[in-house]
């Protein structure tokens, strides 16, 4: 029966990832108008149409004005549907388990807003995994929007978030997630950043005035596609920042974006790492390693429309001797550039001056070191330091219609028979041994008294009651759940050392 | 009557320690692991966490609440793990037999010695904090500036040091050698070895051993991340979420599970009054740019572990975590130009914000799997770390 259920999880969660839009709609009871029901998997060149199935009825939960997100995340369980309704919502919200799915619903133009006021720090910030986020106006948060820690398989997707501290949607240490249509400006660092993550598709976002749009940093396996990234300081950032504890940054394609006019005044945090960016550049790439520009349309990033940089391009920060400073096989494709360079910073005046550019502005610049890069058709551009570059002889990235995962990322990766054994060693051996007598009896003494009965022990150790006066009492150990009890039990008896 | 008993303790002690009676190869080794380890059927101790039902990215060891651990130290036979544990806590490893491991790594004091500052072979104020021993393990860089890449290579730093244990590793053998119970230990740590004295390679492998088994992963914080989440109060699970927000940003550097990233940062904390700026990481590293940088230490048993920083210059949770809302460089001399860590800022937290952080932090302690010294030791030498506690 157990096992049934835990299908039914996984079923669920396969289902968030592949085919959120649908489900919603086809068992509306209320008279609200569903969520819209765009596939994002099957249209726009993504992949994987195969990966969307139907699922059982989810158990919906409605939150409106004056009611707490909060209290309905407390009380939801893996697989709820969390509607929101138009209103104000005052609160941060935090979602440390799995399966949720949480949707603003939109009326006649009224959306639900998550309202920081200015003194709030993150508006939702996530642990789990299999998480969805959709529909909100986020609006005034000191520090984030929306932040995943370490969350698999995630659908962050048509949200306004506006002048909203420092990350506009920033998803940390997860695999398989997708960013898509969502709206961000007056953000003080990056609006969108993928920071430390794997296998990430960021689709058709609209950012602008905000200090960077889309940095990838420390991540592997992105896409950055159909993005409309207007009006910040810096349009796209593909990074190695030194000092995290996941030191590269590969695999990246940058493509289909029109990236115009980049040019705000820098109003970064003193001392963040944005801060030093110039305002005025289109794509930056510092550090990275395969990143492919490809069909994107760059225009009137007055300081430059691509950079490619290596670690030294951020003055004032610790170096750290894991990580890998220069920008290795980058390949330039096909890019519509025009209008850009008009206004450089000192440093690219000069470097005009020494590389006897005579051609008006500048459309790309590369500093530092790196091997293996190349460019098709340099000659349509204005280019600086690009000597080491050969003509790319790249197909293009066509092939890649997605980069995130064909199923889900694994949770986990234990089988439930090991977990008694974690939870055995990991958790009883405090007290516990084979045999010998330490806090609690020995493990043989157990066994004897519960043979044939890990019931017996799943139901004693959830409520201990004192038996043995040459024993302290046994604490409850009711915070593991029925069924990890039944294993350890399981496990306890099983162990003849 | 607490005062009286312990001045028993202590006469105790000096009576004990005037008779230095050598204890002649009476000891058994344990033959089973310590807590939280499975014994495999080639004798080896192997780490279980509930952790270890989870990945992480990259194998990094650092996420969120379900997240893996970071590769680590196992693999130790019991009986070398257990020889680690009579070594550790014997001060016939220092000079003058005066100091021991564990009295500036104390398990009483979570590891750590409670003060500001180590006290050295004379007694003398060392440079910097003792860190802590739990889940070293785990680490990749050992000693505040990241000196030391190895447990082994680490601890041939206090043990020479002429101002810590000031050992020699000639004396420091030539002592043990000496013992007979120690050579009948060795023997049973190392069955394999084809003479009878002790290598320094074995004295370094048994305290690697023993300090390696030294976990704390079943704090309360825990069982909330596993999925119990009645295991933390209401205050608690505000300041967890103070602690992870983007605006404390404590969580980017003192990352789950084991509430550190492993890597260099620099902070601009104060150093003591008598003490010239110090430099940190840039020496080990020859890199300016690492000036003032130290290894960001794990927050686990945190509590346990005042005063805090390299220079123990803050005495309560509550004053760290007040220096990181004061401003981004407020204590940094104004000759030193330092490249701070980005995440340093101006979070503008409130008072209430603050304590919150200060309850979380005290929901990391957990030393359920806190050895115990030994009652004897081979040496016939008292244990020295516990007269700290008593006097």
């Amino acid at each position: 029966m157990k096992t049934i259920f835990k299908f039914l999880g996984m079923l669920i969660a396969a289902a968030i990832l592949f085919g959120a839009g649908y489900l919603v709609s086809k068992k509306q009871k209320s008279n609200v108008p569903p969520p819209p029901t765009v596939n994002y998997f099957s249209g726009a060149g993504t992949k994987n149409a195969s990966g969307l199935q139907q699922t059982e009825e989810r158990n919906v939960v409605e939150v409106k004005q004056g009611q707490s997100i909060q209290e309905a995340v407390n009380n939801a369980k893996s697989g709820d549907l969390i509607r929101v309704y138009p209103g104000t919502y005052k609160e941060t919200i935090y979602i440390d388990k799995d399966n949720i799915y949480l949707q603003g619903v939109v009326l006649e133009g009224e959306w639900p807003i998550l309202e920081g006021e200015k003194k709030r720090n993150d508006a939702i910030l996530y642990s789990g995994n299999n998480m969805v986020i959709e529909n909100f106006k986020i609006m005034n948060y000191k520090g984030n929007g929306i932040m995943g820690q370490a969350g698999n398989n995630f659908i962050i997707r048509n949200n306004y978030i506006i002048d909203t501290g420092v990350y506009g949607i920033f998803p940390e240490f997860g695999t398989n997630g997708l960013i898509s249509h969502n709206i961000l400006s007056g953000i003080e660092d990056a609006a969108i950043y993928v920071g430390m993550c794997d296998n990430i598709d960021v689709l058709y976002n609209e950012v602008f005035k905000s200090v960077a749009g889309i940095e990838i940093e420390n991540s592997r396996h992105a896409l950055v596609e159909g993005n409309y990234v207007h009006d910040n300081t810096g349009g796209i950032l593909a990074f190695i920042t030194p000092g995290l504890p996941i030191k590269t940054c590969f695999d990246v394609i940058i493509r289909n974006n029109f990236i115009i006019n980049n040019n705000l005044e820098n109003f970064g945090e003193p001392g963040s790492i944005v801060a030093s960016l110039p305002r005025g550049t289109g794509i930056i790439i510092m550090a990275a390693d395969e990143v492919t520009i490809e069909n994107n349309i760059i225009t009137g990033n007055e300081n430059a429309g691509i950079v490619m940089t290596d670690l030294n391009f951020i003055a004032h920060i610790t170096k750290d001797p894991e990580s890998e400073p220069n920008p290795d096989r980058i390949v330039i494709l096909d890019n519509i550039m025009s209008n850009n360079g008009s206004n450089p910073i000192d440093e690219l005046k000069a470097a005009r001056i020494a590389y006897m550019v005579t051609a008006k502005g500048i459309d790309i610049v590369a500093v530092g070191g790196g091997t293996g890069s190349c460019i098709r058709d340099k000659s349509k551009y204005v280019t600086i330091g690009l000597d080491n570059y050969s003509q790319c002889q790249s197909p293009g990235t066509a092939n890649v219609l997605s980069y995130m995962l064909e199923k889900p990322a694994p949770p986990r990766d234990t089988k439930t028979e090991d977990r008694g054994r974690l939870i055995y060693y990991g958790i009883c051996s405090g007290c516990h041994s084979y045999n010998l007598r330490m806090i609690g009896p020995p493990t043989m003494t157990i066994q004897a008294l519960y043979k044939d009965n890990p019931q017996g022990i799943a139901d004693y150790i959830a409520k201990p009651v004192h038996k043995r006066t040459d024993f302290p009492e046994m604490p409850p150990q009711d915070y593991l759940s029925e069924e990890k009890r039944l294993e350890v039990a399981k496990y306890m008896l099983s162990i003849d050392k | 009557m607490k005062n009286y008993s312990s001045l028993i303790f202590f006469l105790a002690i000096v009576f004990l320690t005037a008779c230095k009676k050598e204890n002649t190869g009476t000891i058994k080794l344990a033959q089973h692991c310590p807590p939280g380890f499975e014994l495999t059927a080639d004798n080896k101790c192997l780490c279980r966490s509930l952790y270890h039902q989870y990945n992480s990215l990259n194998n990094a060891g650092v996420g969120g609440l379900q997240t893996g651990l970071p590769p680590m130290r196992d693999g130790f036979s019991p009986q070398q793990i257990d020889l680690g544990r009579y070594l550790f806590f014997d001060p016939v490893l220092s000079g003058n037999q005066k100091l021991s491991c564990a009295s500036c790594h104390n398990p009483a004091l979570g590891f750590s010695d409670g003060q500001a500052r180590s006290t050295g072979f004379n007694g003398q104020l060392l440079n910097r904090a003792a860190p802590t021993l739990w889940n070293v393990a785990f680490l990749k860089s050992f000693f505040w500036d990241a000196r030391a890449s190895t447990l082994e290579e680490q601890m041939q730093g206090p043990l020479y040091a002429e101002n810590e244990m000031n050992n020699t590793q000639e004396k420091l053998l030539s002592s043990l050698n000496a013992i007979l119970g120690y050579r009948e230990l060795f023997s049973q740590a190392f069955p394999k070895k084809n003479n009878n004295q002790i290598q320094i390679n074995e004295v370094y492998t048994a305290l690697a051993a023993f300090e390696s088994s030294l976990i704390s992963l079943n704090s309360r914080y825990d069982l909330y991340a596993h999925g119990y989440h009645e295991a933390l109060k209401k205050n608690e699970i505000e300041g967890m979420n103070v602690f992870r927000s983007f605006v404390a940003r404590c969580a980017e550097c003192h990352t789950p599970p084991l509430f550190t990233n492993q890597q260099i940062a620099v902070l601009g904390t104060p150093e003591q009054e008598d003490l010239p700026f110090d430099a940190g990481a840039e020496k080990t590293f020859n890199d300016p740019s690492m000036r003032g940088g130290f290894k960001v230490p794990t927050l686990r048993n945190i509590a346990q572990t005042a005063p805090y920083m390299h220079s123990g210059k803050f005495a309560s949770l509550q004053d760290v975590v007040t220096f990181y809302n004061s401003g981004r460089g407020h204590a940094v001399p104004e000759n030193e130009k330092l490249s701070l860590h980005w995440h340093i800022w101006e979070p503008n937290l409130t008072q209430y914000e603050i304590e919150r952080v200060v309850d979380f932090l005290n929901t990391l302690t957990d030393e359920s799997f806190k050895p115990a010294a030994p009652q004897e030791l081979p040496s016939g030498l008292q244990p020295v770390h516990l007269k700290k506690i008593i006097s």
